[in-house]
C-alpha cells in the first residue's frame, strides 16, 4: 500500500494508471459505449470514408464503418491480446527463472543459455518468423509474442532468485526444514514480485505495440477484426484523402501504450527505494 | 597583527530537506592566520564537513547561508562565488578512491586544474607535477601521469591528491580526514608527509577530523564543534592538557588520544532538525543547570587565546561522568 | 585490450550457435510436412519424396541438424521459394539498405538524444527536464508504422516537401554498387545530385525510425548524468575549481556515456525491428521489405535467413558496443580479463 501511495504521488505515474484504468473500463463496456457496436463486422458501403462529424466523431472507414466505434471495440482486442501474451510469457518464464536460479547444474545452465539465444534476436523478427511459420492469424501472433517475451521474465526472476538464494532468511527456512518448493513459491517469488510486475507492465505496452505492428504487416489480426494496427494498414490505400482513417486508431495505440509505459516507469521508481530517494 | 588568511564570522548554514529545516551550522566563528595549522574536531554529524564545504563553496543545492561571513585573504567568498578561493585553497578530500574520475587519466585531471588556476604552459605544468609527485614520494613520478586512477593503490592515490592540492601553490590547504579510508600504516605515512609539506612550505592548514590523536600530531590550534556550534577553541597543547568545556573534558577523559567515541557519554547527538533550545549539549551534560535549556552560552575568553562556550567551565565534573 | 576483444568475441559464440539451432528447430516445428509445402499444391507423392531426398529431410533429425549447421556456417541458406535465387545472395544484397537506414536513425538519435538528456539533467526538475521526460516516454509509445504514415501524409502528400518513398528518384537510378550504401556509393561515383537525392529520401524513414532510439538515449543520458553528478569526484572537481562547462559536458558526460553506449547495443535490435514496418511503408529496399515479402509468399527459408543474419549483425553490434565501452572506461576491460 505504501508503494501505491508513492505511485499516486508521482503525477506522471498517476496519469499512466488513469489511462490504463480508463482503457479497462472502455474494454469492459465497449458494447454499451460504442455508438455502432455492430460495426465490428457490418459494412455500410453507402457512407464510406466520411470525414469526422457529430454523427461519426472519428469519421468512417473504407467500408463505411464508424471508426469511433471500432476504436472502442479495438480496445478490448488490444488488452486481451496483451494480457494473454504476458500471462503466457509469465507462465513460461517465471518457473524457468525460479528453477534456474535455485538449482545450479547443466539444466539451469542450458535454460539460461536458451534465454540468451532468444534475447539475441530482436523480438519482432523472431515473432514474425514464428508467426508466419505457425500460419498467420491472431492466435499464432499471440503464441509468437509469448514465445519471444518469456525470456525477459526468466531473466528477471533468475536474477532475483540467485540474489535471495544466498540470503540469511532462506538459509534459516531451509534449516527449519521448509521444502524448496515452499521456499520458492512462498518466500522468494513474493520478493521477486515487484520486479516481475514492473516487467509485466512494460511488457503490456510493448506487446500492444508489437501486436499492432504484426497486425499492420498482416501477420496478426485479420479482417474484419476492429484491430488498430490493421486499420492503419487498411487506411494506407485511402491517403491522402481520408486522413482520419489512420489517425485515430494510431492515436489509440499511442495513448494506451503511453499509459502502460508511464505506469511501468512509476512502478519501477516506487519499487526501487534508491531511485525514490534520488528523485526528490 | 594582520587580518587572518581565512576568517569565518558567525557563520550559519541551513539545509532544507524532507525532514524540515536543518540548522547544520549555527554561528560558527573561527579564523586561520597565515602559517597556522587549525584542526576542527567533532563527532560525525557535528557539522565539520559542512563547514569545510562552505569554505570550499561546494554546499549542496538545498543549503543556504542565512547569516555570517566567509572571508579569504580579505575577500568575501560568498559575494564573489568563491572565485578568489579557486586555486588558492588546495583541497585534500576524504576518500582517495572516490575523488578521481575513473574514466580519465589521473595526470589529465590534475593538469586540467592547473590549466584553470596556475600560470604557465602545459609543459611547465607537467614538469611541476612530476616534481610534486617526487615530493609526495609517489613511485615512478613520470609514469604516474599517464595512469588511470584505478591503477594506483589507496595510499598512492592520496599522495596524488596531495600533489593535486599543492599543484597551484595555494595559500591554504584544506583537508577532510584524508586518512580514514586508508590502513593504519599508510595513515601514518600520509600524515607524516602532510606535516612535513605544511612545515616546509609554511602553509596554513584547515584540518577536519574526529581523531584527537591525529589532530595533536598535526595542528597548532584546535576548534571543538558540537551539534553545529563551537564549544571550545585554543592552542592544541593547552586544550588537550586543560580542557574546559564539559563535552571536551568528557571526551578527553574517556579517550585521551583516540578517535572520538561517545560510549562514555550518555545520550546521542541530536538530529540536526531537532536541536535543543539553549546550550545544545545540555541534555547530555552532567553539570547542566535549568538555565542551560534557555540561554545560548557565549564564548568565554580565557588566557592564552583559549575560549569556551560554557559559563560553568570551572565546575568539577561528577566522578561517574569521567570514569 | 586485444585480449579483451578476443574474449568478448568468444563469449558471443555460444549464443550464435544456439541461434543456428533455434532456426533449425523453428524450421521443423512448422505444422505440416515441409517437403509438401516446398513442393507446392499440385505436387505428386513422387515429387514430394524427391524434394525430401533433395533437402535431406529423409535423414535422421540429428543428421539434419548437422547439415543445417554446416550449411549456415558455409553461408548456404537454401533457395528462395519466391524468386528461386539463393537466399544468402538476396539477403546480402539488401542488408546495406537496412544498415544505411538504421545507422542514419542511430545517428539522429545520438545527435539529438545526448544533448537533450544532458540538458534535462542539468535542469533537473525544471521545465526542460519534464519536457524531455515526457518526450522520452512518448517516443517509446509511438507505433513506428503509424508515425511513418503520418509523416508521409504531412510532409510528402500535403506539403510535398520530401519524397514519398524509395531510396532515390527512379529517374536518377542507383549509383554503381560498391558498398551498397547509396550515400557512400554516390560520393564514390562523384554524383552529388544522387547524394542529395538520397539524403532527401532518407530523412522521413530515418526520423521515424530514430524516435524510439532518441527517447531511450535521452532518457539514459539524463539518468546517467544525474547519477554521475552525485559522485564524490564531481564534488572534488568542483572544490578544486574545474571549469564549469567542462565539468558539465566532458567530465561528467564521459562517465554517463558508458551507460548510454550499452543502450545503443540493445537499441539496435529495436531499430532493426522498427525497420521492418518503416521499410515496408517507405518502399525501402532492405531486409524489412524482404521479410514482409517473404511473409506474403510464405517463404520460410528467406524468413529464417533474415532471422539469422539479423541475429549475427545484432551480436556483432553488441561486441562493438562492449569494446567501445572498454575504450571509454578502461576499468571494464580489466575487470573481465
Amino acid at each position: 500500500m505504501t508503494a501505491l501511495r508513492v505511485l499516486l504521488r508521482d503525477p506522471v505515474a498517476a496519469l499512466g494508471l488513469l489511462i490504463v484504468l480508463f482503457a479497462i473500463f472502455v474494454a469492459i463496456f465497449a458494447n454499451w459505449l460504442a455508438p455502432y457496436p455492430n460495426d465490428a463486422f457490418e459494412s455500410h458501403l453507402l457512407r464510406r470514408l466520411r470525414p469526422p462529424s457529430v454523427e461519426f466523431p472519428f469519421g468512417t472507414d473504407n467500408l463505411g464503418r464508424d471508426i469511433f466505434s471500432r476504436v472502442i471495440l479495438g480496445t478490448r482486442n488490444a488488452l486481451l491480446v496483451a494480457v494473454a501474451v504476458i500471462a503466457a510469457a509469465m507462465l513460461i518464464g517465471v518457473p524457468i527463472g525460479l528453477f534456474a536460479g535455485w538449482r545450479e547444474g547443466w539444466l539451469s545452465e542450458f535454460l539460461m543459455r536458451t534465454t540468451d539465444v532468444f534475447l539475441a534476436v530482436p523480438q519482432l523478427i523472431l515473432a514474425l518468423a514464428l508467426g508466419q511459420l505457425l500460419a498467420p492469424g491472431i492466435g499464432a501472433a499471440m503464441v509468437a509474442l509469448a514465445l519471444t517475451y518469456w525470456p525477459f521474465f526468466a531473466r528477471t526472476v533468475f536474477a532475483e532468485t540467485r540474489r535471495l538464494r544466498g540470503s540469511l532468511f532462506v538459509d534459516a527456512l531451509a534449516g527449519l526444514g521448509a521444502s524448496p518448493l515452499r521456499i520458492l513459491f512462498l518466500h522468494i517469488l513474493p520478493n521477486a514480485a515487484p520486479a516481475v510486475l514492473v516487467r509485466a507492465t512494460i511488457g503490456m505496452g510493448f506487446t500492444i505495440l508489437t501486436a499492432a505492428i504484426l497486425g499492420f504487416l498482416g501477420v496478426g489480426a485479420t479482417p474484419p477484426s476492429p484491430d488498430w494496427g490493421l486499420a492503419v494498414s487498411e487506411a494506407r490505400q485511402h491517403l491522402p484523402e481520408a486522413w482520419w482513417f489512420p489517425t485515430f486508431p494510431g492515436l489509440a495505440i499511442l495513448v494506451l501504450v503511453l499509459g502502460f509505459n508511464l505506469l511501468g516507469d512509476g512502478l519501477r521508481d516506487a519499487a526501487d527505494p534508491k531511485i525514490r530517494r534520488s528523485k526528490r | 597583527m594582520s587580518a587572518p588568511l581565512l576568517s569565518i564570522q558567525d557563520l550559519s548554514v541551513h539545509i532544507r530537506g524532507d525532514a524540515g529545516l536543518a540548522r547544520i551550522l549555527d554561528g560558527i566563528t573561527l579564523s586561520v592566520p597565515a602559517g597556522v595549522t587549525m584542526g576542527v574536531v567533532g563527532e560525525s554529524g557535528c557539522g565539520k564537513s559542512t563547514l569545510l564545504r562552505a569554505v570550499l563553496g561546494i554546499l549542496p543545492n538545498n543549503a543556504s547561508i542565512p547569516n555570517g561571513r566567509l572571508e579569504f585573504k580579505g575577500r568575501d567568498l560568498v559575494a564573489d562565488h568563491w572565485a578568489s578561493a579557486r586555486g588558492r585553497i588546495g583541497f585534500v578530500p576524504q576518500d582517495p578512491y572516490l575523488s578521481l574520475n575513473p574514466v580519465f587519466r589521473a595526470g589529465d585531471q590534475l593538469l586540467e586544474i592547473m590549466r584553470k588556476h596556475a600560470p604557465g604552459s602545459r609543459k611547465d605544468h607537467t614538469e611541476k607535477l612530476i616534481e610534486l609527485f617526487r615530493a609526495v614520494q609517489l613511485p615512478d613520478p613520470e609514469g604516474a601521469l599517464g595512469k588511470y586512477p584505478h591503477q594506483f593503490s589507496g595510499g598512492q592515490r592520496q599522495r596524488l591528491l596531495i600533489a593535486a592540492a599543492l599543484a597551484c601553490e595555494p595559500d591554504l590547504l584544506v583537508a577532510d580526514e584524508p586518512t580514514t579510508a586508508l590502513d593504519v600504516t599508510t595513515q601514518r605515512e600520509i600524515l607524516g608527509l602532510l606535516r612535513n609539506l605544511v612545515a616546509s612550505k609554511g602553509l596554513s592548514l584547515l584540518f577536519v577530523t574526529h581523531d584527537f590523536g591525529v589532530l595533536a600530531a598535526l595542528c597548532d590550534r584546535v576548534t571543538v564543534l558540537y551539534a553545529g556550534r563551537v564549544v571550545e577553541s585554543g592552542l592544541t597543547a593547552e586544550v588537550l592538557r586543560n580542557p574546559k568545556h564539559p563535552y571536551t573534558r568528557m571526551l578527553l577523559a574517556c579517550h585521551p588520544d583516540r578517535a572520538i567515541n561517545l560510549i562514555g557519554i550518555p545520550g546521542t547527538v541530536p538530529a540536526a532538525t531537532q536541536q535543543p533550545e539553549g546550550c545544545r549539549f545540555h541534555p547530555r551534560c552532567p553539570i547542566a543547570r535549568p538555565e542551560c535549556a534557555r540561554k545560548i552560552p557565549l564564548l568565554v575568553q580565557l588566557p592564552d587565546a583559549h575560549s569556551v562556550a560554557c559559563p560553568w567551565y570551572s565546575d568539577t565534573l561528577p566522578e561517574q561522568a569521567i570514569a | 585490450m586485444a585480449r579483451y576483444v578476443i574474449r568478448r568475441l568468444l563469449m558471443a559464440l555460444p549464443a550464435l550457435f544456439g541461434l543456428i539451432i533455434l532456426t533449425f528447430v523453428l524450421s521443423r516445428v512448422i505444422p505440416g510436412d515441409p517437403a509438401a509445402t516446398l513442393a507446392g499444391d499440385a505436387a505428386t507423392p513422387a515429387m514430394i519424396a524427391e524434394i525430401r531426398a533433395q533437402y535431406g529431410l529423409d535423414r535422421p533429425i540429428i543428421e539434419q541438424a548437422f547439415i543445417h549447421v554446416r550449411q549456415v556456417l558455409t553461408g548456404d541458406f537454401g533457395k528462395s521459394i519466391f524468386s528461386g535465387r539463393p537466399v544468402a545472395e538476396e539477403v546480402i544484397q539488401r542488408l546495406p539498405a537496412t544498415l544505411e537506414l538504421t545507422f542514419a536513425a542511430l545517428f539522429i538519435a545520438v545527435l539529438l538524444g545526448v544533448p537533450l538528456g544532458l540538458l534535462a539533467a542539468i535542469n533537473h526538475n525544471g521545465p526542460i527536464d519534464h519536457l524531455v521526460r515526457l518526450l522520452s516516454v512518448g517516443g517509446l509509445a509511438l507505433a513506428s508504422f503509424w508515425l511513418a504514415i503520418m509523416l508521409q501524409l504531412l510532409f510528402a502528400m500535403e506539403l510535398d516537401l520530401l519524397p514519398l518513398r524509395g531510396r532515390v528518384d527512379v529517374a536518377l537510378g542507383l549509383p554503381p554498387r560498391v558498398t551498397g550504401f547509396v550515400l557512400l556509393d554516390s560520393l564514390i561515383a562523384g554524383r552529388m545530385d544522387l547524394f542529395v537525392n538520397g539524403i532527401q529520401h532518407l530523412i522521413l524513414p530515418a526520423i521515424t525510425l530514430s524516435l524510439p532510439g532518441l527517447a531511450t538515449i535521452a532518457r539514459f543520458t539524463r539518468s546517467g548524468v544525474l547519477e554521475v553528478l552525485q559522485k564524490d569526484f564531481v564534488l572534488y572537481a568542483k572544490a578544486v575549481g574545474y571549469g564549469r562547462f567542462r565539468l558539465a559536458t566532458i567530465y561528467v558526460l564521459r562517465n554517463a556515456v558508458t551507460l548510454v553506449v550499452t543502450q545503443i547495443g540493445l537499441l539496435f535490435g529495436a531499430l532493426i525491428s522498427g525497420a521492418v514496418a518503416v521499410e515496408a511503408i517507405f518502399d525501402w529496399p532492405g531486409l524489412g521489405t524482404y521479410s514482409v515479402q517473404a511473409i506474403i509468399s510464405a517463404d520460410y527459408k528467406a524468413l529464417l535467413a533474415v532471422t539469422l543474419v539479423v541475429g549475427f549483425v545484432y551480436a556483432a553490434v553488441n561486441v562493438l558496443v562492449d569494446v567501445a565501452q572498454a575504450v571509454i572506461d578502461p576499468r571494464v576491460a580489466e575487470d573481465v580479463a
